[in-house]
């Protein structure tokens, strides 16, 4: 009596159902992550609109939004259960700190949209907030790059490279300082697409500023790549990816640069998707199958034939529920941004007359109130 | 501490945390819907103000309990890697289900609580009806997860040679439905579900009772009373039919829990129902319990001579700690017999005074007492719910699979466990502390302006 494994098919598919399931999270939630950076980084006079802008886009969706999360993790512990187990033990530090960036940063989220004590005590949760939501990308990030360092061993089931290992280095640093500034930018192109138009050219400047720093961690993650993850630097050369995608993430900055400064607002939120697409699929690429690189494949973390049978389906049934009410929340708070524009002129034309504040406000005083801007993928 | 211990504390904590929130998340949907209908119905504008204020507190509760619930799939491997690496395959279906259930929750809460004006009011109202029925099934799909490890079923466990020389498990045979619907499933879903609704129930009539203490003429407190107190009158009982048919499980399929939260040593015929004492764990023998003859016998196995097995028949190295499990047991049916007692009361009063509406406004003593003593029922069903918690943990101890695997084998390598431990205790005291303020500021804002609570809602209308 042994084990029946699954058909590598199936795993082949479970992979690239993760890499969606990855790609959904970091388009949504990420985005979501860099609108806490921007709410952090608020400044100038339209300081108050930015962030009630921030919040009022994220509000209805962010719950959604995080379940993609739940979802990669649910289907690699299934599926790959002792790829799972490796990872907990390797990236157990690292996790343990984007889960208490997770629960403070929506708890903080809530209390601040929910609060009804003055505006000190809530700003006070606003930078609770900020603060999470860059702290956890940061972290996530660290352990992806760590996942693809090469540096952990296993043997016999057994980390043997300790708690610190991959995720430490410099390269793995970067790449989770890239996470957030991939993260700033699409939240910006989003705000700049689908905010405010008051907003605009605060958002524009902080996506060309996000796209910027980008490039210089990505740039830095690719020097050190030789150094700290020369496994990764060695399958990137091998599979013959590098040249074609760093061209191509070229490219797609350059749209992005110019997008922005043109004011094709819509275009550079289409740019910027696909550069972060573009990261997600060359990395995915250079995994070709590693969970976690040369130490946890798809065709050997203990998948069981049985368990993707009985799962697959349930993904299928799960999705064709799930999608089509996520799009329908999409669509339903779409409508909802002209009137919530016209809200935000009113109110910053009252507040430069030097009027009192109004009901009208943009202000997260009542979370619930009618108007929500949205922002779509 | 052991890392061991530190993290069985870690686990104990995080679910105790996260389940107070699980059940608002299962239970305020359905309250919030009630109202929602009870407005549409009759067009009274204080059940939409109803509807409107439990959407808040639904709210705020469900994104902590998304976040805390999010580090509990988390630290299933964090700190209990070895059993994931075996148990994932099999459990990785309910978890998968319990997945959609809560993406279903968090997009349709999303359209709820910001939809008031943008969804006509029937496709509003079906958005909190499928909020409530996926907050109903992901609360199912987990408790499927822990009946497994209660009853494991669906596998074949063998023992393997590992590279150290010494045998590990590994499971065979996997068969995902019969894992899902395992013997414990039926009777610990329903018991949970029920649990969810009877103690926030209860905990939303508390406050609300309280504050009609206070503001004796506000129509809104009394609406929420009445809705919730209709609840309670449901499901109340139907939680104490289930208790029993748990106990009746427990009696043949876990034994030994059901001997520990009884401090049952001798397997006997006419086995008594000890309340209260404490074992002696040199003597093993209970001391100061009330002992009532034959009635574990009858609660247990349905007969007055049946026997019911007793933790000496259990091997020393097997037994759970007989003095948690008993605790807990008896808190558990101790706040379970309280809620149903008060409620009784309360609903024979209501008879007499022909509606629960007339009871309220009755100036009897006991009628008075009844309602003043509602604040104090309100925090005995989560009690319980925590009790039972520890019951059915602890209680399963010292296996993490019940039979096959046990919780010392399953914990993760990582040293320094305390640390997170400490953590998360200062974070989860922290944040229960702040969820505490801000829902009582929300009560107490319910009661600014009672009488043109209208005017209020037109007013935040058309901003």
């Amino acid at each position: 009596m042994s084990p029946v494994l699954a058909a590598p098919w199936t795993l082949e598919l479970v992979w690239y159902t993760l890499g969606a399931g990855l790609l959904a999270y970091v388009l949504t939630a990420g985005a979501d992550f860099g609108a806490g950076l921007w709410d952090l980084l608020a400044s100038g006079p339209r300081q108050k609109a930015q962030r009630a802008a921030i919040e009022h886009s994220i509000a209805p969706i962010w719950e959604a939004n995080h379940v993609w999360l739940i979802f990669v993790i649910v289907v690699v512990f299934t599926v790959f259960p002792d790829a799972f187990a490796t990872l907990c033990i390797a990236f157990h530090v690292p996790l343990l700190l984007v889960l208490l960036g997770i629960v403070m940063r929506g708890s903080a989220f809530v209390f601040r949209a929910y609060s009804l004590a003055p505006e000190a005590s809530k700003s006070r949760w606003g930078h609770v907030f900020a603060w999470a939501s860059i702290i956890t990308p940061v972290f996530l990030g660290m352990t992806l790059g760590g996942m693809s360092s090469g540096l952990i061993r296993v043997e016999n089931q057994v980390v043997t490279s300790g708690y610190f290992a991959g995720w430490t280095t410099p390269f793995a640093i970067a790449v989770g300082l890239f996470t957030l500034a991939l993260f700033g930018l699409l939240a910006a192109s989003y705000l700049c697409a689908d905010g405010p138009r008051i907003l605009q050219w605060d958002f524009r400047i902080r996506a060309l500023a996000a796209e910027f720093v980008a490039g210089i961690f990505a740039l830095f993650a690719l020097w050190r790549v030789r150094i700290d993850a020369p496994l990764l630097w060695e399958r990137m050369s091998e599979l013959g990816l590098f040249w074609p995608a760093q061209i191509a993430a070229g490219v797609l900055a350059l749209v992005v640069f110019a997008s922005l400064l043109s004011e094709q607002f819509r275009l550079a939120r289409i740019a910027a998707v696909l550069q972060v697409a573009l990261v997600v699929v060359v990395w995915g690429w250079a995994m070709n199958g590693d969970l976690i690189l040369n130490a946890a494949n798809i065709h050997s973390s203990g998948a069981r034939a049985e368990t993707v049978e009985g799962v697959l389906p349930v993904l299928v049934v799960g999705f064709a529920l799930c999608l089509p009410s996520l799009g329908y929340l999409f669509r339903v708070f779409k409508s909802a941004s002209a009137d919530y524009e016209r809200q935000v002129l009113e109110s910053l034309a009252r507040s430069a007359a030097g009027l009192p504040k109004g009901r009208a406000q943009p202000e997260p005083a009542t979370a619930e109130s009618s108007a929500q801007p949205k922002r779509t993928l | 501490m052991s890392d061991l211990f530190a993290a069985r504390c870690q686990m104990a904590l995080s679910l105790g945390f996260h389940i107070l929130f699980a059940v608002a998340g299962m239970a305020m949907p359905l309250l919030m819907v009630i109202a929602e209908v009870l407005h549409l119905r009759t067009g009274k504008a204080v059940y939409y103000e109803l509807a409107r204020r439990w959407a808040k507190g639904t709210a705020i509760l469900f994104a902590v309990g998304a976040v805390s619930g999010t580090v509990l799939s988390f630290e299933l491997g964090l700190l209990w890697p070895t059993f994931m690496r075996h148990a994932g395959p099999l459990i990785g279906m309910p978890f998968s289900l319990e997945g959609f259930a809560f993406f279903l929750e968090g997009i349709f809460l999303g359209l709820y609580l910001y939809g008031w004006d943008r969804l006509s009011p029937k496709l509003h109202v079906l958005s909190g009806v499928v909020i409530a029925l996926s907050g109903l099934l992901g609360g199912i799909f987990v408790v499927a997860v822990n009946s497994w490890m209660n009853t494991p079923a669906g596998f074949k466990a063998i023992r393997v040679p590992q590279a150290d020389g010494t045998l590990g498990w590994q499971l065979v045979e996997l068969d995902l439905w019969r894992a899902f619907f395992n013997p414990a499933f039926p009777t610990q879903a329903v018991h949970m579900a029920l649990a969810a609704y009877t103690s926030v129930a209860f905990a939303v009539l508390g406050i609300h009772a309280w504050r009609l203490r206070q503001h004796p003429a506000s129509e809104f407190h009394r609406a929420a009373v009445k809705v919730t107190f209709a609840v309670a009158l449901v499901v109340t009982p139907l939680q104490a039919l289930s208790g029993d048919f748990a106990a009746k499980h427990l009696a043949h399929a876990q034994p030994a829990k059901l001997a520990a939260a009884e401090a049952l040593f001798e397997t006997q015929t006419r086995a008594p129902l000890s309340i209260g004492g404490f074992v002696d764990s040199d003597s093993e023998r209970l001391v100061g319990a009330l002992e009532i003859p034959g009635l574990l016998s009858v609660l247990a196995k349905g007969s007055l001579d049946a026997e019911v097995i007793g933790l000496n028949d259990i091997p020393k190295e097997h037994r759970p700690p007989v003095n948690v499990v008993h605790l807990a047991f008896d808190l558990m049916v101790g706040c379970g017999s309280a809620l149903l007692g008060w409620l009784g009361l309360a609903a024979f009063m209501s008879l007499r005074a022909r509606s629960f509406a007339a009871f309220l406004q009755q100036d009897s003593k006991l009628a008075r007492l009844l309602v003043r003593s509602a604040v104090w029922v309100a925090p005995l069903g989560l009690v319980a719910t925590e009790a039972g918690w520890v019951v059915t943990e602890v209680g399963r101890q010292p296996w993490i699979i019940h039979g096959v695997m046990k919780t010392s084998e399953a914990v993760t390598p990582m040293p320094g466990l305390v640390v997170p431990l400490i953590a998360f205790g200062l974070l989860y005291a922290f944040l229960g502390v702040i969820v505490v303020i801000l829902l009582k500021a929300h009560v107490f804002a319910s009661d600014e302006k009672p009488k043109d609570a209208a005017t209020k809602l037109a007013d935040e209308a058309t901003t």
